[in-house]
């Protein structure tokens, strides 16, 4: 009796722009000069906010904070994708996914600073409150999918994760049922190869993790996550393909962590100076501006215009969120539950 | 009026509202088809369809999760989980993020998901299929535990759970949903969520229970002037119908079936030492399961309260 063959997969890899700055034409997907410059100054804006936020936590004015540096390609690519009337289930580490689709800066630097009023997402956004949670919020992009699939509403849902959450059970079960169900979900893992001190060879023994895709049904790719025009295509095909009803895909965005996994951390710890220096060079952002030089798009005025412009953004979200007045002990109970027991009720009013 | 047992009463609240509302939705393991492995959603998947019968794989955990999801959505989802002992897989979703999502988003989002789950002991069942365990979720502000004593409150506490704006968890105890018929209306009623009820006045000792206890207090009761409060809900807890029993009676046994320890009867005692000691003339007596592993079958008579230990624990408080 012979063995056959019954299923077999391919996984791959895509990669537009190198380390040079040089891009393949024939895979660039349909960007304008404008949608470049954007790009280029979202990510500046995120590694702004990321050394302030570093910077003000060390100050003592903002609480634990969990750098995104070096993955700013990975979120401003799938977030420029997004429509807005799409759904994102965040994680913990896309603030970059965050200030790319509009949401407010003060309100970010508000919820680092231990304000949860910082958490409440502008009506003309759908996107849920940051998970800490690693992996849990998985099948809620899988509920919202559902609920979208069943009023007949054409919206995708994202949901963001990093390489630690696909050992989560509920990467699984909600894999599974989206699979099942076809639903318009996209989930996209930021592998930035470190869950705390965890690499991802320590986390999984699956040569990449989009393979696992492939057991529930549907397919999974791999993209250079410091490929800006790499990430925005692959986000774009899958959410296309979701709105139009052919099902989840998962994309896994290989990137790095180039700071610390939070300012309670100390990478130093657990990984070597030549692998962070290695990465240092795939800088994603670095990348951009000599792609963009290349084009004519980069000089030195434009690039301290966007620097600048950044600064100024971020001093003035900084300035609003200081100047906030702080919460009342009454705020814990205003968002406990509808109506409040017998008890809350005797509580909020013993404060 | 039609008499109904939980079983037929349930699926009567399942049918109105869904019929009522297209934003209420069921899912879990079983419940198309099969009709649930209790028959509860019998004849829905043919009346409402599969979109909104929805046969999930075997995942608690994305069970709850994506009701959450659907939660904020918009619609009005309805977890079926097939036995309490299988809803600590998604323990984690009711509590991290059923409980706290309308607090974390500020109530930009809310979570108005119903998980419905058989409970309690006296069926014969194997292991983890008769768990009482309704105090770990008590322990979570922002999801309302509610627990029915008979077809009619069955009916008129779902509808209402349904239609609360946040999670609320419905535990079935199990043993009464064939065991008691009663007159449950059809159409519009509601049995509202934090009260609790008398069903029975006295004057020398106020007896507190819920689900399936009830049915044996009010068979242990016989002469004796005893109160006896269906407590319905059991978080929120209705303090003040407990309250203005103890200072009535006095005297106070609160029978579960759960252990012991840490048992919801605990918060009740500690909430009369609280409010209302000056009016005891006892102690505070709690009729439970010992502090044991639920056992099956064969000891499992040992280990749920009796009519004989209720009555003892009445006799004893009585003494005083």
């Amino acid at each position: 009796m012979p063995e056959d063959i019954i299923s077999t997969y391919a996984v791959k890899r895509l990669h537009i722009l190198d380390e040079s700055g040089i891009v393949d034409d024939a895979l660039m997907p349909a960007v304008t000069e404008s949608d470049i410059r954007r790009m280029y100054e979202l990510m500046v804006l995120a590694r702004t906010f990321d050394e302030r936020a570093l910077a003000l936590q060390r100050e003592g004015r903002l609480g634990t904070y969990p750098p995104i540096m070096g993955q700013e390609a990975a979120q401003v690519g799938s977030a420029f994708a997004l429509h807005p009337t799409d759904w994102v289930i965040p994680s913990f580490r896309e603030m970059a996914v965050h200030f790319t689709l509009g949401y407010p800066i003060h309100l970010m630097l508000q919820y680092w600073g231990g304000d949860e009023r910082g958490q409440r997402t502008p009506d003309n956004l759908n996107i849920l409150p940051i998970c800490v949670s690693v992996g849990t919020h998985i099948p809620h992009a899988v509920g919202v999918a559902m609920a979208a699939k069943y009023r007949r509403d054409p919206v995708a849902v994202v949901a963001y994760f990093g390489d630690g959450a696909t050992s989560k059970g509920e990467f699984h079960e909600g894999f599974n049922m989206a699979g099942l169900f076809r639903l318009p979900v996209v989930f996209i893992c930021q592998n930035n190869q470190w869950a705390i001190s965890i690499p991802v060879q320590g986390q999984t023994a699956s040569a990449t993790l989009a393979q696992k895709a492939f057991a529930y049904g549907f397919e999974g790719v791999q993209v250079d996550g410091n490929d800006v025009f790499a990430v925005y295509r692959a986000a774009s095909e899958a959410l296309d393909k979701a709105r139009s009803g052919g099902g989840p895909t998962f994309i896994e965005c290989l990137t790095y962590r180039m700071a610390d996994h939070t300012t309670s951390d100390d990478a130093s710890r657990y990984r070597s100076p030549e692998e962070v220096a290695s990465w240092r060079g795939k800088d994603p952002i670095l990348r951009l501006e000599r792609f963009m030089a290349s084009r004519g798009l980069m000089s030195d005025e434009y690039a301290r215009d966007v620097k600048q412009r950044a600064a100024d953004t971020i001093d003035e979200a900084v300035r609003a969120e200081e100047a906030a007045p702080p919460p009342t002990a009454a705020d814990m109970f205003d968002h406990a539950c509808a109506t409040l027991g017998q008890r809350q009720a005797a509580q909020r009013k013993e404060l | 009026m039609p008499l109904l047992n939980m079983v037929q009463a349930i699926n009567l609240a399942l049918n109105e509202e869904m019929e009522r509302d297209d934003r209420v939705v069921l899912l879990g393991e079983d419940v198309g088809r099969d009709g649930g492995v209790f028959r509860i959603t019998e004849g829905l998947l043919e009346r409402f369809g599969s979109e909104r019968l929805i046969d999930t794989p075997l995942s608690e955990s994305a069970i709850v999760g994506a009701a959450i999801g659907m939660a904020v959505y918009g619609l009005r989802p309805i977890a079926e989980i097939q036995f309490m002992g299988f809803l600590y897989a998604a323990f984690d979703q009711l509590f991290t993020h059923a409980a706290r999502l309308r607090s974390r988003s500020r109530s930009r989002y809310t979570c108005p998901l119903v998980v419905r789950t058989p409970y309690g002991g006296g069926i014969k069942a194997p292991e983890m299929h008769e768990e009482s365990t309704e105090a770990f979720f008590c322990h979570m502000p922002g999801v309302k535990v509610v627990v029915p004593s008979g077809p009619y409150t069955a009916k008129g506490l779902l509808t209402a759970a349904i239609r609360d704006p946040d999670p609320v968890l419905f535990l079935e105890p199990t043993r009464l949903y064939r065991l008691i018929r009663e007159e449950v209306p059809a159409g519009d009623y509601i049995v509202p969520l934090g009260r609790a009820q008398v069903v029975r006045e006295g004057d020398d000792v106020t007896l507190i229970a819920w689900g399936s206890m009830l049915e044996w207090v009010l068979k242990a009761v016989g002469e004796y002037s005893a109160e006896v409060i269906d407590l319905l809900t059991l978080n929120p807890f209705d303090a003040e119908t407990v309250l203005a029993s103890v200072r009535k009676t006095g005297r106070v046994v609160i029978v579960h079936e759960a252990v012991k320890s840490c048992g919801f009867g605990a918060e009740i005692a500690a909430t009369i030492a609280e409010e209302a000691i000056l009016h005891l003339r006892g102690p505070i007596l709690r009729v439970t399961a010992p502090d044991v592993t639920v056992p099956l079958a064969k000891l499992l008579d040992h280990y749920l309260p009796s009519a004989e230990r209720i009555r003892a624990a009445l006799d004893e408080v009585l003494q005083y």
